[in-house]
């Protein structure tokens, strides 16, 4: 059996996103602009490899009953960890992203696999889970916040597209346009799985 | 190894194994990023400090004054000094608080502002941030203006406001306000022999 289905598993065929609709708080906080998703995918992408792989390294050591309070601790770290190595080396993103980290230890994607794939799998396919999740996620909040800074600040990654002054569909990157191309996104999602029979 | 059973002693000991690990991880990377992280924070006051003054080469970061609330940053070039950075800030912004950093003149012109942090709408409030906003606020003369109030066209004054954030316009006019009023007090422009002495020897009163 090939390792490589743990990792295309979150890519689309279990997006966390768009297909189990998990950590919908950040998906529709901070997609206002494309870089914000890369950047807060990465985020987390780095937290679920590490909390899957730690997790799944001392699944025997973790007895059932206190499992949820040991997740926590893990993914809490893992967090701080991201939290201060951002806010010295990229400060300016975390001037931006700087108030979601630390609600990623809150984020159900990650305690999702932590409680549903890592603690029952053995390291090697709980990286690749962590890994293809966090992509997945990466890829989806970053086309949510593509489609929202191009319609409603005329930009793509701080790339001007329209006139200075142009008007834009400001609704987009207010909380309402989030909700409108969230809902569309799982829409397309959803038909080309059932067209492609995935 | 089997999964240990879930028995008082071995949840304890458990939890206590992995908190113990993850707080000796914690602490070994706090204190590889502490002295960035205090770097980042410097550098960030430093380049808004350069940002909204003319050139300038003292170290004004060590020289702050904080009067009620703002932080004062004296500049001087070769013991002369050239104008001041005011770290303010508005509670009256669209959505709360934001600040921003306003450079004055000895004369008590503004120089140039800049934002620190806010939370306004974004394509809104936020084009406080743009120059065709911020710019007509460069080398504005308060004293100049009536009642010497800083005020959006809309409220009697001679401030463009940013069309359909009136309410951001206004605290972006009140902070700089608040900026100018205590500098114009504790800095005195008026009498250059006591601004002079408390522009360059900073924090002594």
């Amino acid at each position: 059996m090939s390792q490589l289905k743990y990792f295309t598993n979150g890519l689309f065929k279990e997006n966390p996103s768009l297909v189990l609709v998990l950590g919908t708080c950040p998906t529709l906080a901070v997609t206002t602009a494309a870089i914000n998703g890369i950047g807060m995918g990465a985020a987390t992408t780095f937290v679920l490899v590490f909390s899957n792989l730690l997790i799944a390294a001392l699944k025997n050591l973790i007895p059932n009953k206190v499992r949820i309070a040991a997740f926590i601790v893990i993914i809490a770290t893992f967090v701080t960890i991201v939290d201060l190595v951002m806010k010295a080396f990229t400060p300016d993103l975390y001037a931006t992203l700087g108030i979601f980290i630390p609600l990623i230890v809150v984020n159900c994607i990650i305690l999702g696999r932590a409680e549903a794939f890592a603690q029952k799998s053995n390291v090697i396919p709980a990286i690749l889970d962590g890994l293809g999740m966090g992509i997945g996620f990466t890829l989806a909040i970053t086309l949510m916040g593509s489609i929202r800074e191009i319609l409603g600040n005329g930009s793509i990654f701080n790339i001007k597209l329209v006139a200075e002054d142009a008007n834009t569909i400001l609704i987009f990157i207010l909380p309402p346009g989030a909700f409108i191309t969230y809902g569309y996104l799982i829409a397309i999602m959803n038909r080309m799985k059932k067209r492609y029979n995935i | 190894m089997a999964k240990l059973d879930s028995t008082l002693k071995n949840m304890i000991l458990s939890l206590l194994f992995i908190s113990m690990g993850m707080s000796a991880a914690l602490g070994f990377v706090y204190n590889l990023t502490k002295d960035p992280i205090a770097a980042a924070n410097k550098a960030k006051e430093v380049n808004a400090v350069k940002d909204v003054l003319p050139p300038f080469n003292n170290d004004p970061t060590t020289e702050v004054r904080n009067i009620d609330n703002l932080a004062f940053y004296p500049a001087t070039m070769d013991g002369k000094p050239i104008g001041c950075a005011v770290k303010t800030y508005t509670e009256k912004g669209y959505s709360g608080r934001f600040d921003l950093m306003v450079g004055f003149l000895p004369d008590g012109k503004i120089n140039n502002i800049v934002v620190l942090e806010q939370k306004e709408t974004p394509g809104l409030g936020t084009k406080m941030k743009e120059p065709k906003f911020k710019n007509q606020f460069n080398s504005l003369d308060i004293s100049s203006l009536q009642n010497k109030e800083l005020k959006v066209k809309k409220d009697g004054g001679s401030i463009d406001a940013i069309s359909a954030a009136t309410i951001s316009s206004r605290a972006f006019c009140d902070g700089v306000q608040k900026a100018y009023n205590l500098y114009m007090k504790n800095f005195i422009p008026g009498n250059p022999e006591v601004r002079d002495t408390l522009m360059t020897k900073g924090g002594k009163r």
